[in-house]
This record gives structure tokens, C-alpha cells and sequence, in this order.
């Protein structure tokens, strides 16, 4: 459905060229809902306007539905992008907004407005037609924003960080929304995110990406019990995952342990710490503990149930299960098994220190 | 604020009611001297009512005062000003828009050095212009007529026509270009769509700039005009310097007051327009 293939990007020429976009290759399969997830800067949102047709890529070529679009205007390309912004026409009404795209295609009125009251009532926003987005509370504005991109039917959704301007309630509802009005429509998505909830809650498969580079891609259960390298096992999950130094063998590796895969025992065993933070979530309680294994010193996150009662100060013992642990390459920060490996792996012998 | 006296607001009113005096002082010695008979103005005293309210002045001043040998008043030039400037006005004011579209949503390579080069016109003095303009306008045959006038007050009313469109729309945000784009809408489909109905403030701002400028212009006028293309401007200063044995200065308020009057008008109409669009940028909106 959509193909990116070796996309790179570089902004300025000669010896001020930045680079934003390194050698990117996705493959999108039709009613897919990508997730383009990173940090500010890593270029997600630069790959998402070359989708768009916005920007034109510096090398590599772009396939909407087997035709090339590497080239095409955006109008040519069949797609409806959500904006942060919403970015709706201040002077229209919402029924115009949402007629836009429509009228452009030159259907006709009579047309229009039947396609404009049938995604009003999907998107419960039949009383607004009429007024203008200036008179709309930010979820209406979202909704028409939304309305706006489903009336033309496209082959393609792009979605630009579509919820960051919405307060944390209404932002869990509308992610909910989007991913049943999604699932309902069947239209292949790209969604720009920086949030990782929203990657993970949303998405059918996630790229995750850093500096220009496409670090992992694959469904948010890959994701997030395979990471492929420290960034990402870093950057998805909250609290982050915990990065200890250790040993497999002789060889020194990076141990990554999620703060739900520690258990604090009642028992002694090899690793002890000083509880030096407590932070009540009501459903979890985090733990911030300073560790030291021989002579490794480290604070380390951990979840633990609230109704494990547990103090600053207290010192306590720390356990995970050797299948929970990701070993990491100590220089190159890259996982050292293949899914298939970790997958296959239930008892294992390693060990801190 | 509620009832309560302040000594601040006082005296805000007092310094505005000061300013207000001062400014409005001379209007009200034009119209009050323009009504008046030359025996009242003889009297001297130039704050005083008039003692008998006669438009005859004005009536002289429209269409019998000497300018120099003619002597047909002001009629003819002030027709002359309305026709050259109403053009000049929406022509410079629709090329700004389009310049100010094309130079925030349409950036192409040196754009922005296009743009610099364009400011130059807003700070250079006109009088460096003169010749070389003139010479231009001889090459297309355009000298003495209503037709270069036009031309000269578009292209110098340009650069800041330019500019206050620029500035307006660097304002808004370029997302709302790129829905439009991606809704399938071309370069004049988002202009006359999406970006005109958005520019009511800037284009009042623009039209009435524009409109003063070039109805006030004396310099061009009074150089690239022939006999029968002269602005009101350079019939007034005519008018006011034709010599002869009594200086009539009833008549000579009344012409200053008849070149004045559209400008005045204009203001008043559109005025509120002015302000808001001035402060447009200062507020989202």
C-alpha cells in the first residue's frame, strides 16, 4: 500500500547540509496503522510531509497503492493529513471545512452535503455545521480535523501529532476514537507521535526512530519485549527500562530490565539497594533504588504493587527472571539475541557482577 | 475602574484632550476661515466663529479659482486624482497581496534576498528615483499621462504594500497552506479561498495607506504629469500661489479643505479597520 524505499533527506547543500532522513525503508500493507514514535528531531515528521508530498525526498522513492509518488503533487496523491494544528480554514463554516476537499474534486453540492452529513453523524458533530472553528472548543476542532479527512475517503490517512494540543482526559478518549474509527474505515494510517502510550495503544505495527534512522520496526508487542537496541528499549515504556551493567559469561554486556520485571524478595539474594525514592501512582507504586553489585553502583526504577508496603531508606533485595532480561552489546548498545533466541529462552544462567 | 475618581485617568484625559486640541485646531481654522466672508477674515481674528455661513468659497475654489492662467477651479484636477489614484491604489494593493502570498507560503530559492531587496524601496527617497523614472517612462511613451502616474505610484507603493502583506501572512500558519495543498486546492484556489478572506485587516490597512499616499503624492505629480493630468496636489499648490491683487484665503482653505476631503472621508469609513489592523498582528486571531 505504501512503500518507502532508501528515503533520505538533507536540508541546505554543500558543507551546511544537514541530513534528517537517513536510507528509510518501510513497508505499509493495506488497513495497516503505522506509528512513526521518537524524539523531537529524529525526523518522523519530515518522512510524514515527504508522504505527504510536502517536501521532496533527496534520494529514494515513495509508492502509494503500486504507483510511484516520489514526484507527485500532494493533491495527486490521494491522502488526508490531520494536522497538530487542526489547521481548519478560519473563514469556512464546519461544513465547508469539511466540504473542501469535496468541492476541489468538483462533486457536486447537492453531492456534498449528503457526504457532509453522513461523517457529521460518525463523528457526532451534526449540530456544528454551521458555525466556524473559531466558535469550537479543541475537541470539536479535533473532530472536524478528523471529519475533514474522512469525508474525501482517501487511500491514505497521515496523522501529525494529531492529540498534543488536547488536555490528558480528552486525549485518551480521542486516541480510543481514532483507533475504532481506523479499525472501521479499513484506511491505511501513518501516525506521528512522540508519545510512546499513544504508539503502543495505537498502532498495528511501530517505527521507532532517532537521529534520521529508522531503529526498529515492528508490532508494539516486538517493540516493546524485543528491543533491537538500548534506544528503543529505552524510549518505549514508563518509567524507562533500566540499563545495568553486566556479565553473560565473560563478556561484558548492557543489562535491560522494565521496572515491572524487578521483584523486590523478602529473601536475600546477590542484589541489594537502598530505597532512596517512593512514588505513589495509586495503581502502581515506583521505587527508585540505588543498587551496588560488587562494585557497580546504579539506581534502577522499579514497579511494584501498592500493597507492598515499602519505605525510604529501607533496604531491599532484587530479583528478575532471566526471561525478562534483554542483553544489550556494551559498545555498539545492540541486542544480542534475535527474537527467535529471546523467544526460545526460558532459564538461563547469567548473572550481575 | 467602577465610580471611583483617579488622578490617572484625569490626567490621561487631560494629555489626550491636548492632543486631540492641537490637531484639530487648524481644521478648524480651514473650515471656519472657508466659511467666511473676506471682510470677517479682515477682521483678524482667526479663531472666531464665522459670523455668516457662505459655501460660495467653496463654489469658487471647485470651479472658478485661477491656476495660474486657467481658471476653472479645482474640478479638473480633482477628477484627475480620482482617477489616477483609485487604479493605482487597487493595483499596488492586489500586487503587494500576491507578492506577500507568494513570498511567505511560495518560498522559493532567494526568496528572502528578494524580499530584502524589495524593503530598499520602502526607505529610498523618491527624489533618487526622478529621473531614471522618468526617462523609463519616456522609453514607453507614457510620459505626461494619467497612465505613467499610475505606473510610477504602483511600483513605489509596492514595496511597503509588500511588506504589510508579508508580514500579515508570515503570521499565519503554513499548515493551513499545506491542508489546503493536500485538499486538492491550486496556488489561486487557496489565495482567493482560503488566504483573502483572511486578509480584510491588512487590506483595509493597505488600501487606506495607499490611498493617502498616493492622493497626497505632490512629487510625482508634479513631475511626470503634462497640462491635463495634473493631481489635486499640484492644483492646489497652483491655485494657492496664482497671485493677484487680494489674497483670498477663504477660497484658499476651501481648495485645501476640497483636496483633503477624501482622504478624511476615507478615514472615517474605514478608519476603525485601520487600527484593528495595525493591532492584527499583535493578537491571534
Amino acid at each position: 500500500m505504501l512503500d518507502i524505499q532508501h528515503i533520505s533527506k538533507q536540508f541546505g547543500t554543500g558543507a551546511k547540509a544537514v541530513e534528517v532522513l537517513h536510507d528509510i525503508n518501510i513497508s505499509v500493507q493495506s488497513g495497516e496503522f503505522l506509528i512513526l514514535v521518537g524524539p523531537s528531531g529524529c525526523g518522523k515528521s519530515t518522512l510524514l510531509s515527504l508522504i505527504a508530498g510536502l517536501e521532496q525526498p533527496t534520494n529514494g522513492s515513495i509508492h502509494i497503492a503500486g504507483k510511484d509518488a516520489t514526484t507527485l503533487a500532494p493533491k495527486d496523491r490521494d491522502i488526508a493529513m490531520v494536522f497538530q494544528s487542526y489547521a481548519l480554514y478560519p473563514t469556512m463554516s464546519v461544513a465547508d471545512n469539511i466540504g473542501f476537499a469535496l468541492e476541489m474534486k468538483g462533486m457536486k453540492r447537492a453531492e456534498r452535503q449528503v457526504r457532509i452529513a453522513e461523517v457529521a453523524k460518525l463523528l457526532q458533530i451534526e449540530p456544528l455545521l454551521n458555525r466556524k472553528p473559531s466558535a469550537l472548543s479543541g475537541g470539536q476542532r479535533q473532530r472536524v480535523a478528523m471529519g475533514r479527512a474522512l469525508a474525501r475517503a482517501p487511500q491514505l490517512f497521515l496523522f501529525d501529532e494529531p492529540l498534543s494540543n488536547l488536555d490528558a482526559k480528552l486525549r485518551v478518549d480521542m486516541r480510543a476514537e481514532i483507533k475504532q474509527l481506523q479499525a472501521k474505515s479499513g484506511i491505511t494510517s501513518v501516525y506521528v507521535t512522540h508519545d510512546q502510550v499513544e504508539a503502543m495503544t495505537l498502532g498495528s505495527r511501530i517505527a521507532v526512530m532517532k537521529d534520521g534512522r529508522l531503529q526498529q520496526l515492528g508490532t508494539p508487542d516486538e517493540i516493546y519485549n524485543q528491543p533491537a537496541n538500548t534506544f528503543v528499549g529505552g524510549f518505549m515504556g514508563a518509567p524507562s527500562m533500566n540499563f545495568v551493567k553486566g556479565y553473560r559469561g565473560d563478556t561484558s554486556r548492557i543489562l535491560g530490565l522494565r521496572p515491572e520485571h524487578l521483584q523486590i524478595e523478602d529473601s536475600p539474594t546477590d542484589w541489594q539497594g537502598v530505597v532512596i525514592l517512593v512514588e505513589p501512582t495509586g495503581a502502581d507504586t515506583y521505587l527508585k533504588i540505588k543498587t551496588h553489585s560488587g562494585d557497580i553502583h546504579q539506581n534502577v526504577s522499579v514497579r511494584i504493587s501498592p500493597e507492598h508496603l515499602v519505605n525510604e531508606g529501607d533496604v531491599v533485595n532484587l530479583s528478575f527472571k532471566a526471561r525478562h532480561a534483554h542483553w544489550f552489546d556494551a559498545a555498539t548498545q545492540i541486542n544480542c539475541e534475535s527474537p527467535e533466541q529471546h523467544k526460545g529462552r526460558e532459564q538461563d544462567s547469567s548473572k550481575l557482577g | 475602574m467602577g465610580t471611583k475618581f483617579s488622578v490617572y485617568a484625569l490626567l490621561r484625559y487631560t494629555v489626550l484632550a491636548i492632543a486631540a486640541f492641537v490637531f484639530l485646531l487648524p481644521l478648524y481654522v480651514m473650515l471656519a476661515t472657508s466659511l467666511k466672508d473676506m471682510d470677517q477674515i479682515r477682521a483678524g481674528n482667526l479663531l472666531s466663529l464665522p459670523t455668516s455661513i457662505s459655501f460660495d468659497a467653496w463654489q469658487t475654489a471647485w470651479s472658478k479659482a485661477c491656476t495660474g492662467v486657467e481658471c476653472n477651479g479645482l474640478q479638473p484636477f480633482f477628477w484627475n486624482s480620482i482617477w489616477m489614484t483609485i487604479p493605482a491604489v487597487l493595483i499596488s494593493t492586489a500586487w503587494g497581496a500576491v507578492n506577500g502570498y507568494v513570498l511567505s507560503f511560495w518560498k522559493f530559492k532567494g526568496a528572502d534576498t528578494i524580499f530584502g531587496l524589495l524593503l530598499f524601496g520602502v526607505f529610498m527617497p523618491f527624489q533618487v528615483v526622478l529621473l531614471p523614472m522618468s526617462q523609463v517612462l519616456g522609453w514607453m511613451g507614457m510620459s505626461s499621462s494619467i497612465w505613467g502616474l499610475i505606473l510610477v505610484h504602483c511600483l513605489a507603493g509596492l514595496a511597503s504594500t509588500t511588506l504589510f502583506f508579508r508580514n500579515y501572512y508570515s503570521a499565519l500558519p503554513q499548515e493551513l497552506i499545506q491542508a489546503a495543498r493536500l485538499d486538492g486546492a491550486g496556488f489561486w484556489q487557496i489565495f482567493r479561498r482560503i488566504i483573502l478572506p483572511l486578509s480584510t485587516p491588512i487590506l483595509m490597512v493597505t488600501l487606506i495607506w495607499q490611498f493617502t499616499n498616493i492622493w497626497n503624492d505632490f512629487l510625482f505629480g508634479v513631475s511626470f504629469t503634462g497640462s491635463d493630468s495634473k493631481p489635486i496636489t499640484v492644483g492646489l499648490n497652483n491655485l494657492a500661489n496664482t497671485t493677484s491683487s487680494v489674497k483670498f484665503y477663504n477660497i484658499d482653505m476651501a481648495a485645501a479643505m476640497i483636496a483633503a476631503l477624501p482622504t478624511i472621508a476615507i478615514y472615517m469609513l474605514a478608519g476603525k479597520f485601520f487600527v484593528r489592523g495595525l493591532t492584527a498582528g499583535a493578537v491571534k486571531g
